[in-house]
């Protein structure tokens, strides 16, 4: 029952600040210098036709309010207006790129998960020069921003080695992989190292403990201690860690398709905030505001599933 | 009055010892890179062998030679000097964004543990919102909005750590308002403004401070990350950011030193950055026991 009314609590949150996210996200087209008809046409003159279908488009005429509501029930209807350079629903534009997007992420989410929790979960478990290692080529990585990463793999595996391609995003799946992996990994790399590090420290923190100590001298194998006693307690801080940085991903992808010439969300994002075209803008800030939110609810829920405690002293903030 | 002093001084000196030795040859390092880079942000400019803004395609992508000890940028203007210019824009930026979201966070954390009830609700329910704009989203989000340029850039990134760095500091304190000596303090009569002004926010310093110099290594790859995308520091002014943008094409036709340094001065200040935090974190930690 607690553990529903967890769930609810959450879920009302998650709409809340949708809600006030998708307000912010409106109000830009009345932030922005000039007049909200200016900010959609881009500062650019516009024929009057045009200038009559923008304002029955978004309801100029009317309150503030109300014209907001019109735009998030079209949102919600996955109508997110017209881009004004490329004269095409914003929609149809962002569909033609949210795989490439979603691939990228989800790709660097894996090496994360693998490649990071595996390093901390074993360089926890044995103190020693690995450890040591781990300790400082993480601290490295820590520090490396994921343009920066980009630049040395284009360097090292693009133009020395000649590997993989170093920028497009390639066809047919095998050839998506090839083109994502540079990309991928560079996105990854800090976030690597980040959970790389929470999850030694936990997994440490849970191996120094009496209990664990007390299993050990009973006898019972290492592989069920590790499992049962260590990283069933560590799991919570881990799922945390991996899940704030995979969602910081969606945003930082933004970067990495630049870097590497994807035709993605972040790319076009960027692209049309230097033109202004704020349809384009609003929409995919929206997507990707949602996006991000979700997977930190998902991350809570998980969390409150491995550890249920957390449900049951959840007190609304 | 001379002996004063000179005692003073000495013990002085002997902190200054011990916190070196304290911090050991990882700290020394970060304390050298972070002063080198805040050398650079002040007299960068004055420093720079060659002017940093001036181009010479015949030049461009040209090696280094004696005297440009990096070599030459893809418009022939040197990386050194750029590399030098640029430390300004790209110190004081993250700068600015640290004392605007602190200061800010700062406030608001110790107003919302100072009046519980329906400010804290207001303030940290406002906070929650925030956590929904990722930094460098909301950056791009305020340059379409405002135009690009490293104020706009700024002032988003501002906005998108204040719930981060208030929910810290708001635990904190949270537990200095529950201590019995600002009750005494209250019973004697002294104004909120006072105890927060000169108890609490003192008492929470040192985790005020580490919690900054976290934000700030934050702060410098999300600001670079916007320059490079074209939306923070405009060309032709240097930014390592910027640069490593600009020098993009050098890495595919067999020139990366000039994005390859720029890279690698904004890696190094964050690592150092980061190496002082946690030590400060750590000490702030051992301090509340």
């Amino acid at each position: 029952m607690r553990r529903w009314r967890f769930v609810a609590r959450r879920l009302v949150v998650l709409v809340a600040s949708l809600l006030v996210a998708s307000l912010v996200i409106f109000a830009a087209l009345y932030l922005a210098p000039g007049t909200p008809l200016a900010a959609l046409s881009g500062g650019q003159p516009l024929p009057p036709a045009s200038v009559q279908v923008l304002e029955q488009r978004y309801h100029l005429n009317q309150s503030f309010p109300a014209q907001y509501w019109y735009w998030l029930e079209n949102a919600l209807h996955g109508n997110l207006g017209v881009s004004i350079t490329l004269r095409e629903n914003v929609s149809t534009l962002i569909a033609s790129r949210i795989w490439t997007t979603a691939g990228l992420v989800l790709y660097a989410s894996l090496i994360i998960v693998v490649l990071g929790i595996g390093l901390g979960v074993v360089s926890g478990l044995r103190p020693g020069p690995f450890d040591g290692g781990v300790l400082v080529v993480t601290a490295v990585c820590a520090a490396i921003p994921a343009f920066v990463a980009a630049i040395a793999l284009i360097i090292v595996f693009a133009v020395k080695l000649g590997w993989f391609p170093a920028l497009g995003n390639g066809t047919g799946f095998l050839d998506n992989v090839r083109h994502f992996t540079l990309p991928a990994v560079s996105l990854a790399t800090a976030s690597l190292a980040i959970v790389a590090r929470v999850t030694r420290a936990s997994v440490r923190q849970e191996a120094d403990r009496e209990h664990v100590q007390t299993a050990v001298s009973r006898g019972i194998p290492a592989r069920q201690v590790i499992r049962r006693h260590i990283l069933r307690n560590a799991a919570v801080p881990i799922t945390t860690i991996t899940g704030i940085t995979t969602a910081s991903l969606i945003a930082v992808a933004a970067v990495v398709e630049v870097a590497f010439s994807l035709n993605g969300l972040g790319a076009y994002l960027v692209q049309a905030a230097e033109t202004k075209d704020i349809a384009v803008v609003q929409g995919i800030s929206l997507l990707l505001v949602t996006a991000f939110v979700v997977v930190n609810l998902l991350t809570d829920l998980i969390c409150a599933v491995l550890d249920p405690r957390l449900a049951l002293t959840d007190s609304p903030r | 009055m001379t002996t004063v002093r000179a005692a003073g001084e000495t013990a002085a000196s002997r902190r200054g010892v011990a916190l070196l030795r304290a911090t050991g040859p990882a700290g020394i390092a970060s304390a050298t890179v972070i002063s080198a880079a805040t050398f650079a942000a002040a007299f960068g400019p004055l420093l720079a062998p060659y002017d940093p803004d001036l181009p010479n395609l015949s030049l461009a992508w040209a090696g280094p030679v004696g005297g440009h000890l990096l070599g030459y940028d893809f418009e022939g203007r040197d990386v050194l000097s750029r590399l030098l210019a640029g430390a300004q824009s790209s110190m004081l930026g993250p700068l600015a964004v640290v004392i605007l979201s602190v200061t800010a966070g700062t406030l608001l954390a110790v107003t919302a543990a100072w009046r519980r009830g329906v400010s804290d609700a207001v303030i940290s329910s406002g906070l929650n919102v925030l956590f929904a704009f990722p930094g460098i989203l909301l950056a791009i989000l305020a340059a379409a909005v405002f135009g690009a340029g490293l104020p706009a850039a700024a002032i988003a990134l501002s906005v998108a750590y204040l719930p981060y760095v208030a929910r810290v500091l708001r635990g904190a304190a949270l537990r200095e308002r529950n201590q019995p000596y600002v009750a005494a303090l209250e019973v004697q009569g002294a104004s909120a403004t006072a105890i927060c002004l000169r108890h609490v926010i003192p008492n929470i310093g040192p985790l005020i401070v580490a919690q900054a110099t976290i934000l700030f290594g934050y702060a410098m790859v999300d600001l670079a990350a916007v320059s490079f995308l074209g939306l923070g520091v405009q060309p032709p002014t240097a930014n390592w950011g910027v640069m490593i943008a600009e020098n993009q094409d050098g890495l595919l036709l067999g020139h990366p030193l000039p994005a390859v340094a720029a890279g690698l001065c904004i890696v190094a200040v964050v690592i150092a950055v980061n190496v002082l935090g946690e030590r400060l974190f750590d000490q702030a930690r051992a301090a509340r026991g």
